[in-house]
């Protein structure tokens, strides 16, 4: 049914990239209340490109244009939902921060009047006004149903890259224009991109610490716990199902294990703190930082909360365990050498390996989705930051993401590793989310809500299930 | 026979009008006289209640005043034990940036509340530790949990029983003082005894 291809992400100036892979033809949607059936408009079996390496942090953003949307019956619904469709269309791919979307202003033709299809249009107008890649767009509702179809050409070959129909409720807009942009980013970038993720955060509400989740780009937060007491450490497992997170509703920091469909779930509450939980990738297990044996060690511990392994064995604070994506390693945060540093170990035995040496704290460590690189939180000059280590680089050298901004911390990576989402207090001394790309350029504010927000969590999955 | 009544009649009428005078007069002289007794011991009793009463009150000004007295000092003692309480509940322990070390000063604060300890064995105390707000919210619990074992641990080995203390960390999350200044960091970094 659904053939997800994860194309390797092409490194350095190899740019071109090369796999044969067939665009799914039909995608059957469990979760929504409406079937979406997904057809290829053609079904293309060709070499496919990758446009754009989102790994590289020298990256020029490609500038893309995107049509008004035409519309076939040309009812008012339709030119609504249209307009509607656009904007939430050229907001997603602008969140991606490789894209640069066109002002329409400069538009020398009109595809919603002259044609959205291949032959319709006229390359030229495009190229020449400097867009590289365009989407066509045209909408049409029949009895309170909405058919989006949706195609993005590479402008400068001349070439149809994606073509998509997508039927749904009118409601099922924004979900419908999401799928569409996965389909481009798969194309673009080999990944499916961050739209069907989802964001867990910590926000307060009467004074309280309370668990929330948000689609990606902010939209739709919505209020998950309900303690009254203190909750932090929001975190997804692989499937999008669990969550893990820290509460002090009983008094004292507990594990709460929660599975957010079927309201069930498992808490942890040895005795001292038990904090810090990271789910496993591909697993319902997770890390976190235990200290009944009366020092913070990191633990194995199953979604039903039993410890089946112990991780670290060494004197001091051990917290913060952060998975390597193939779910081999765990990065974690110990003050064994003195001062917190990021160390790495093996989950099967093996030596523990410092990462990070540069200055006196750091901590947080968040490993990359494509495994070369460890993301944390680090202490220079009495000023808190983002860093990011390369774990292949021989050199070692951090690279500050965040910097002059007052203080940024609790980095997340995107399931794709094209972004981090992290808190910055840079908005008047108020903690808020903000997201960045990997290579810490576009950093803005993810959403706005009432209270202080932190600790963004980004969920794991880039398929199109769950 | 209708003479007879009316001689019987006015007979009666005389008798009861001669009793009526003879007592009238008998009465007048037995209250004369009582009453100049009774003036006199009166006075003579009034006399002795008002110097009773003067010694009366004295008596109770000078207990009163003992009363006070003890009072005052009760409550002397009750604030001296309230403030040894607020001393022992207000007066935190406070660390370095990043640290769990005790200082020489945090080490006697330690044993003051230890002596308190000592003389309330009843109460049992949660040691909280705290951070302040620079750093990462696990780390900050961790760090904060150390803090809270090595105040409990230093007053285990004062001799206070483990059983009696409870440790609990707040990392971040509950700092004194919500500014973003070295003053403000100094007080939240530290250990708090909360009476249970």
């Amino acid at each position: 049914m659904n053939e997800i291809r994860l194309n390797k992400i092409c490194g350095g100036k190899s740019r071109y990239h090369q796999f044969i892979g067939r665009i799914p033809c039909r995608i059957f949607f469990a979760g929504l209340a409406v079937l979406l059936f997904l057809f290829c408009l053609v079904p293309l079996q060709a070499k496919e490109v990758d446009y754009i390496n989102i790994s590289n942090p020298f990256l020029n953003k490609i500038p893309i244009a995107i049509t008004q949307f035409k519309t076939f019956n040309g009812n008012d619904a339709e030119v609504n939902h249209g307009k509607n469709a656009e904007q939430i269309l050229k907001d997603a791919l602008d969140f991606t921060g490789y894209l640069k979307v066109l002002n329409s202003k400069g538009f020398l033709s009109n595809p919603a009047q002259t044609g959205i299809q291949l032959g319709q249009i006229n390359f030229k107008d495009w190229t020449g006004i400097g867009a590289d890649l365009l989407i066509t767009g045209g909408i049409e509702e029949l009895e309170n149903q909405v058919t989006l179809k949706l195609r993005l050409f590479d402008a400068f070959n001349s070439k149809l890259l994606v073509g998509k129909i997508y039927t749904g409720a009118s409601s099922q807009i924004r979900r419908m224009i999401h799928l569409f942009c996965s389909e481009v980013s798969h194309k673009l970038t080999g990944n499916w991109g961050v739209f069907n993720s989802k964001i867990s955060f910590v926000s307060t509400v009467k004074g309280h610490k309370e668990i929330f989740v948000c689609e990606f780009d902010g939209h739709n937060p919505k209020q998950i716990t309900h303690h009254k007491s203190i909750s932090l450490s929001p975190n997804w497992s692989f499937d999008g199902r669990w969550l893990a997170y820290v509460s002090y509703a009983k008094g004292k920091p507990d594990l709460y294990i929660k599975n957010l469909k079927e309201k069930r779930g498992a808490i942890v509450n040895y005795k001292g703190s038990n904090i810090s939980p990271d789910w496993m990738p591909d697993q319902l297990n997770f890390a976190a930082a235990l200290s009944f044996s009366g020092n913070q060690e990191i633990y194995l511990l199953t979604k039903k909360g039993e410890v089946t392994k112990r991780i670290t064995k060494s004197w001091g604070v051990n917290v913060s365990p952060s998975f390597s994506p193939d779910g081999k390693k765990i990065a974690f945060t110990s003050n064994r050498g003195g001062t917190p540093q990021i160390y790495i170990k093996d989950l099967d035995g093996g030596e523990v390996k410092r990462v990070t040496f540069k200055g006196r704290y750091n901590t947080s460590p968040a490993w990359s989705p494509d495994g070369k690189k460890i993301a944390y939180v680090g202490i220079k000059k009495n000023k808190i930051d983002i860093f990011v280590i390369n774990l292949t680089s021989v050199s070692g050298m951090p690279v500050q993401l965040t910097m002059n901004q007052q203080d940024n911390e609790d980095p997340s990576w995107s399931p794709d590793g094209s972004l981090i989402a992290f808190t910055s207090n840079r908005e008047g001394g108020v903690s808020r989310l903000f997201v960045m790309t990997s290579a810490g350029t576009d950093q803005r504010r993810l959403l706005t809500l009432t209270g202080k927000q932190s600790q963004p969590g980004w969920s794991k999955s880039t398929s199109f299930e769950n | 026979m209708n003479r007879k009544l009316w001689i019987n009649l006015m007979a009666a009428i005389l008798v009861v009008g001669l009793f009526m005078t003879v007592s009238c007069a008998k009465k007048t002289i037995v209250t004369d006289g009582t009453t100049i007794e009774d003036q006199a011991k009166v006075e003579a009793e009034a006399a002795a209640a008002a110097a009773a009463k003067v010694l009366a009150e004295q008596e109770r000004i000078k207990s009163q005043e003992l009363q006070d007295q003890m009072a005052k000092e009760q409550a002397l003692k009750e604030a001296k034990i309230l403030a040894a309480k607020n001393r022992f509940s207000n007066q935190n322990i406070h660390f370095e940036f990043d640290s769990a070390q005790l200082s020489s000063m945090a080490k006697q604060l330690i044993e003051e509340k230890a002596e308190w300890l000592g003389a309330n064995s009843g109460v049992a105390v949660i040691v909280e530790g705290h951070c302040d707000e620079r750093g990462t919210t696990d780390y900050n619990i961790a760090l904060g949990e150390r803090r809270a074992i090595v105040v409990k641990n230093y007053l285990v080995n004062l001799g206070i029983s483990g059983s009696r203390l409870t440790t609990v960390s707040f990392g971040e999350e509950k700092p004194l003082d919500p500014a973003a200044n070295e003053a403000a960091y100094r007080k939240n970094r530290r250990a708090q005894f909360v009476i249970k």
